[in-house]
Formats: structure tokens, C-alpha cells, sequence
């Protein structure tokens, strides 16, 4: 079997998995009816991603493994995906976000990732990309609005801002298994990745008057399976079913 | 300002429809908004290509008390119909 490319299947769909998971905590308790559904179409967005990447990670691991055995049956330091997205939802504006952050990442990411030497993964990273399209317009509008709404709006964003940019650093550090990948022409250049995200949030952070001057980007450690205390609250959430009812299905 | 974001009526043109239909209704801050909105609320299940939203104070409707005055004289008007035309028998579906 391919390791290195299970395992960077692994990276990208973790990502997709637990943001899909954050987000879907929100079902039902969305500030309204129209952005829980919002929300929620999101989330799905993210599963569905996730189901690709596992299902074919599964087929490259042979012997019994599944989609369900690769999202459900991991230890927390062999989930590889980026702190950032296991960051609690806090409060709207920490979503939203979060959310901002990723979307300006995980779509240069994607256009790039549908060139891929591997064919496979170059059509999930095809069919992925319109979503995100949307991730991301639907994101910048709310950063926009709550940015340059309200006072109160504006310092609960900024103050979102400061919590999260920390962790936008890891998106853009390759870590070996990645740079393996960009030289296989398997997986983006994360320079040109770089550059894009820079120019979509520094464009959207100057229009509404939110500073990220200062702010370092410090935070790693999820690639490598070095998580927050916050993974494993999540992992328990979804893994108590399959761990006490080991091979349940309905 | 209101703390309720105002109410938007959503208008979709499925695949193989020619004309928007009226679908529903919404609430958001801004036209922005109010279109995501309705792709989220009212496309999720690929209903629509395309999707209009006005905002419901924009809209003038007829008076429901009025119904008779507005409506009912054209109900015995038949000749406004065209049918009492002869057609030529070559002449196909109509």
C-alpha cells in the first residue's frame, strides 16, 4: 500500500471531517432558521468531501477497511487535520470566522489539487471546488457584514480575529509529507496556496477595518497529530457508538 | 432599527421552467444575504437555476376585500375567450 498518499488522504479529509463536525454541532441552534440551514448545507458540503477521500484512502488500505473504519476507528494522534478547524464555535462571529479562514485556504487548495498527477483525487478536488466556491463567498459576505457592521459586531469579530489567525500559519507550513507530495505532483504547491490566501484575507481584513498587524502564526501541530484538548471531546462525540458497539449499523 | 431583519419573497426558475415562481418567503438584512439565503433554504435539493428576491414591501398586492369589484366581471364575459372561432380542420393542436 501507498502510505504517503493514504496518509495525506487522511490530512485533507480530517480537515473536511471535523469542520464538517464543528459545524454540524450548530444544527438547530443557528441564530436563524436561514443560517442554521446555511450552516448545515456546509457541513454536509464537508461529509461529502470526507466520504470521497475515505473511501478511497479505504480502498488503498485494502483488508476490510471502510470509509466508516477511517473516520471512526483512529486514535487522536492519528487524526492529521490543522488545529484551526476543531476550534470551538465560541460565538457566531468565531464560526464565521473560523469558517473565513479556511474557505480562503481550502480553495486555492482545492484549484490547485484538481490539477493532480492522481486522477482520482484530482476529480473529488474538481467536484469539491464549486462547493467551496460558495464556502467562501457565503463566509467573506458574513466577514463583511459583521466586520464593518455594529460596534459590538465589529469587536467581537476583531476579537475572533486574534483567537484564530494564530492558526492559519499551519495551513500554509508544509510538513514533509506534504512537500513529498508537491514533488510527486501529487499534491499543491502550499506557496502558491499562500499567496492566494494572503490576497483574500488581507483584502477582506483592510475593507472592514480588521487587524491582523501583529499577530503571530505560531500555532501547529495537527498535521503531525498534535492536537488541542479539543479533538478529543470531538472524537468521543463521534466515536462512542462504533466504540461501544463495535461494527453497529442501522 | 428593528432587531427583526425584514422579510424577502423568493422567486425560483427551475431547470426546465421558462418563468421565476413564487416559492416562498424569508428573512435577511440585505438583498446579499437574502439571495444566499434562498439558495440555501430553497435550492438545497437542486430545485432552481436561477433565483430572484424582492423584498415583500416592494410588492403591491390587491385587496382581498376587493375580490368582487376586481374580478368578478370578467366572469360572464366568455366572448373574451377565443373560442367561438371556426378552425380550418388542417390546422393542428390548438
Amino acid at each position: 500500500m501507498n502510505d504517503s498518499l493514504y496518509n495525506y488522504l487522511l490530512m485533507i479529509g480530517d480537515n473536511a471531517m471535523i469542520l464538517g463536525h464543528r459545524l454540524s454541532e450548530l444544527c438547530g441552534h443557528g441564530p436563524n432558521l436561514e443560517t442554521d440551514i446555511a450552516l448545515t448545507n456546509i457541513s454536509l458540503d464537508l461529509f461529502g468531501q470526507t466520504r470521497y477521500y475515505f473511501q478511497y484512502a479505504a480502498e488503498l488500505a485494502g483488508d476490510g477497511a471502510s470509509e466508516d473504519s477511517v473516520a471512526f476507528l483512529r486514535y487522536p494522534h492519528q487524526y492529521k487535520n490543522v488545529l484551526l478547524v476543531e476550534q470551538p464555535n465560541t460565538d457566531f462571529a468565531f464560526t464565521i470566522v473560523r469558517q473565513f479562514f479556511f474557505d480562503a485556504f481550502h480553495k486555492p487548495f482545492l484549484e490547485q489539487l484538481s490539477d493532480s498527477a492522481d486522477k482520482h483525487l484530482a476529480a473529488i478536488a474538481a467536484k469539491s471546488l464549486k462547493e467551496v466556491q460558495y464556502h467562501l463567498s457565503f463566509s467573506s459576505e458574513w466577514v463583511r457584514r459583521l466586520g464593518g457592521g455594529t460596534e459590538e459586531s465589529h469587536r467581537r469579530t476583531q476579537r475572533a480575529v486574534e483567537e484564530l489567525y494564530p492558526y492559519t500559519g499551519e495551513l500554509l507550513r508544509p510538513v514533509p509529507l506534504e512537500t513529498e507530495m508537491q514533488q510527486l505532483g501529487i499534491g499543491p504547491d502550499l506557496e502558491q496556496v499562500a499567496g492566494a490566501f494572503e490576497e483574500t484575507v488581507t483584502g477582506l481584513m483592510s475593507e472592514t477595518a480588521l487587524q491582523t498587524e501583529g499577530l503571530s502564526r505560531h500555532q501547529s501541530g495537527g498535521k503531525a497529530g498534535i492536537h488541542s484538548e479539543y479533538l478529543g471531546f470531538i472524537l468521543a462525540d463521534l466515536q462512542y457508538m462504533q466504540r461501544t458497539y463495535p461494527g453497529m449499523e442501522w | 432599527m428593528s432587531k427583526d431583519w425584514p422579510l424577502w419573497e423568493v422567486f425560483i426558475r427551475s431547470k426546465n421552467g421558462l418563468e421565476h415562481r413564487h416559492v416562498g418567503s424569508l428573512h435577511a438584512s440585505d438583498a446579499t444575504m437574502a439571495l444566499q439565503n434562498a439558495r440555501d433554504v430553497y435550492t438545497r435539493r437542486s430545485e432552481g437555476v436561477s433565483i430572484w428576491v424582492v423584498e415583500s414591501k416592494h410588492i403591491t398586492a390587491s385587496n382581498p376585500e376587493q375580490a368582487g369589484e376586481m374580478f368578478e366581471p370578467a366572469r360572464d364575459k366568455a366572448y373574451r375567450h377565443p373560442t367561438f372561432y371556426n378552425l380550418p380542420d388542417e390546422l393542428k393542436h390548438m
